[in-house]
């Protein structure tokens, strides 16, 4: 049973790592090919650094996300608290239709977006781009803001926020000194959520982005004939960051839990 | 702050850049390129209806494939010690941490028939075998992707589980089965209904998958809607009753599941 059971793990993480590996290993290949091992080599990340279209779309992928997320999480806690406020049935209304994009599949946001700047371009002068590109970032976002932050608004203490506009603070003073630190977690995860979504998101770019090309977009572009190695290994770059990342927070919160439970 | 005013601006937005463009898909639907109100986009669906067909199909067998593989996964990593369940959960979500594009576009090395996979075997002596190209390929991938999205709504519901629940019906006589069917699995529902949907709802929609990994002999519904806004056969009024009938099926798939589980305290998310 015992060794089943490790059978059953080996084979569940293999097959999610395997696509992993091939593609870390074939970053270090010498010749293009996907399949075929040619020998070892570093150059694919040093042609990185000169592909200025595999750069610039990480940067646009980068501006895009820090500039969604930011707006989102505004957008989206204040949201938050208004809805908080709300009675039943606007409460249900408003969040039913805040949470559409996150019940339906991408490809239904994207080209209601389409739709709706298309419709747009006729009374404005506009191209496909950036400007699309972060307002259907915006809007897939907020959701998950929303999402985060609400939690948080149920579990505070509106007592708290009462005594302090006893002790003489105006509501804006008492928002900005109690309410916000208590909701922050939420804000910050919301915020977390909004930037990774971004990054990752294809679908609903691939329908908004015209010109601009975001790091997916380039992708999908180049699967068409051959995704090149350069890519490959900023892709493996990135995995290692995010990897060092996650390995770095994980140690500290078991080295935290461990200080309280002693 | 007992004000619902300050959420004015998200108001607006909401109402500009998610209820107005469903209202749109709505609109394109039924009129025509002149803006009659027509029926006729919905009649010409009934061409398309295979499509429609292997699209539910092959979304419902890599949901089961999923529930399938998840379901242990969830249990053994329910019974571990709080740190290693922390620690692989982190295991299991890190490649999602790659873009799927690439790890899908890395599954085309590996099913390719002079690719990886085919060339293990051929040290073997066997194969090469056709793996890709077929709506085998494009369920793999399918499974792939979304795998990380059933385990983690139902280890979130097993972890709840107490497990001497477990161990009394393994004392009163029950065997695995009895123990799977009595005990575990309804006391999981919530988790396997959410599990379904969040991997039912973007399988179903794909056209990514579709395209790498099933060649032209995969078509599914991501597809058609995908030519009509981006690809040749321009037609957003045809693509946006392709996309209502896909929003309505959706909607479909989750009050039959939400139906299942009472518990809608966890039902969307």
């Amino acid at each position: 049973m015992k060794i089943l059971k490790k059978l059953y793990w080996v084979f569940v993480l293999a097959f999610l790592y395997m696509p992993i590996f091939v593609m870390i290993a074939f970053s270090f290949n010498q010749s293009k090919s996907r399949t075929v091992w040619t020998g070892f080599t570093l150059k694919w990340y040093v042609e990185l650094f000169k592909n200025e279209a595999i750069i610039k779309a990480f940067f646009t992928t980068l501006i895009v996300a820090v500039i969604a997320a930011t707006v989102a999480t505004v957008l989206g806690t204040i949201a938050a608290v208004g809805i908080d406020a709300m009675k039943n049935w606007e409460k249900s209304l408003v969040i039913n239709i805040s949470y559409m994009p996150v019940v339906n599949p991408d490809i239904i946001t994207g080209i209601s977006l389409l739709l709706l700047f298309n419709v747009f371009r006729q009374w404005f002068d506009f191209d496909f781009g950036m400007g699309t590109l972060i307002i259907s970032h915006i809007t897939f976002n907020v959701p998950y803001v929303i999402l985060s932050v609400m939690p948080k608004l149920k579990q505070m203490d509106y007592r708290v926020y009462e005594a302090a506009l006893d002790l003489g603070c105006n509501p804006t003073q008492a928002f900005f000194k109690v309410v916000v630190p208590e909701i922050m977690p939420g804000i910050i995860s919301g915020f977390l959520m909004a930037l990774t979504f971004s990054i990752d998101d294809f679908i609903i770019s691939y329908f908004n982005s015209g010109h601009a090309q975001t790091l997916p977009v380039a992708i999908y572009a180049m699967a068409r004939r051959r995704v090149s190695p350069e890519m490959y290994a900023l892709s493996t770059i990135m995995f290692l960051v995010i990897l060092t990342v996650l390995f770095a927070v994980n140690i500290k919160s078991i080295k935290d839990e461990k200080k309280v439970t002693r | 702050m007992k004000t619902k005013y300050i959420s004015a601006p998200y108001l607006l937005w909401m109402a500009i850049f998610i209820f107005a463009p469903l209202c749109l898909v709505v609109y394109f639907a039924f009129t025509d390129k002149r803006g009659n109100f027509t029926f006729e986009n919905m009649s010409a669906l009934s061409t398309y209806a295979p499509v429609f067909l292997r699209s539910i199909i092959l979304a419902g067998v890599a949901t089961v494939v999923c529930l399938v593989m998840a379901y242990p996964v969830s249990y053994f990593m329910s019974r571990m010690k709080a740190n290693r369940q922390k620690v692989m959960m982190m295991v299991i979500m890190l490649p999602m941490w790659m873009n799927f594009l690439l790890r899908t576009y890395a599954w085309m090395s590996l099913l390719e028939r002079n690719g990886l996979i085919n060339k293990f075997f051929g040290l073997f002596g066997m194969g090469p075998f056709n793996m890709i190209n077929t709506n085998g390929a494009v369920i793999l991938g399918m499974v792939y992707n979304y795998l990380p999205f059933m385990i983690l709504p139902l280890y979130s519901t097993m972890v709840k589980i107490d497990h001497s629940l477990v161990e009394a019906a393994q004392d009163l006589g029950g065997n695995l089965y009895h123990v799977l069917t009595k005990v575990l699995l309804p006391l999981s529902l919530p988790g396997i209904t959410t599990g379904i949907t969040m991997v039912f709802v973007p399988s179903c929609s794909t056209f990514v998958i579709s395209r790498m990994l099933g060649g032209d002999s995969a078509f599914m519904i991501g597809d058609l809607i995908d030519l009509q806004f981006l690809g040749n056969s321009y037609n957003p009024h045809l693509g946006s009753a392709m996309s209502l009938v896909l929003m309505v099926l959706v909607l479909l798939c989750m009050s039959v599941t939400n139906g299942f589980a009472d518990d809608d305290s966890e039902g969307l998310l």
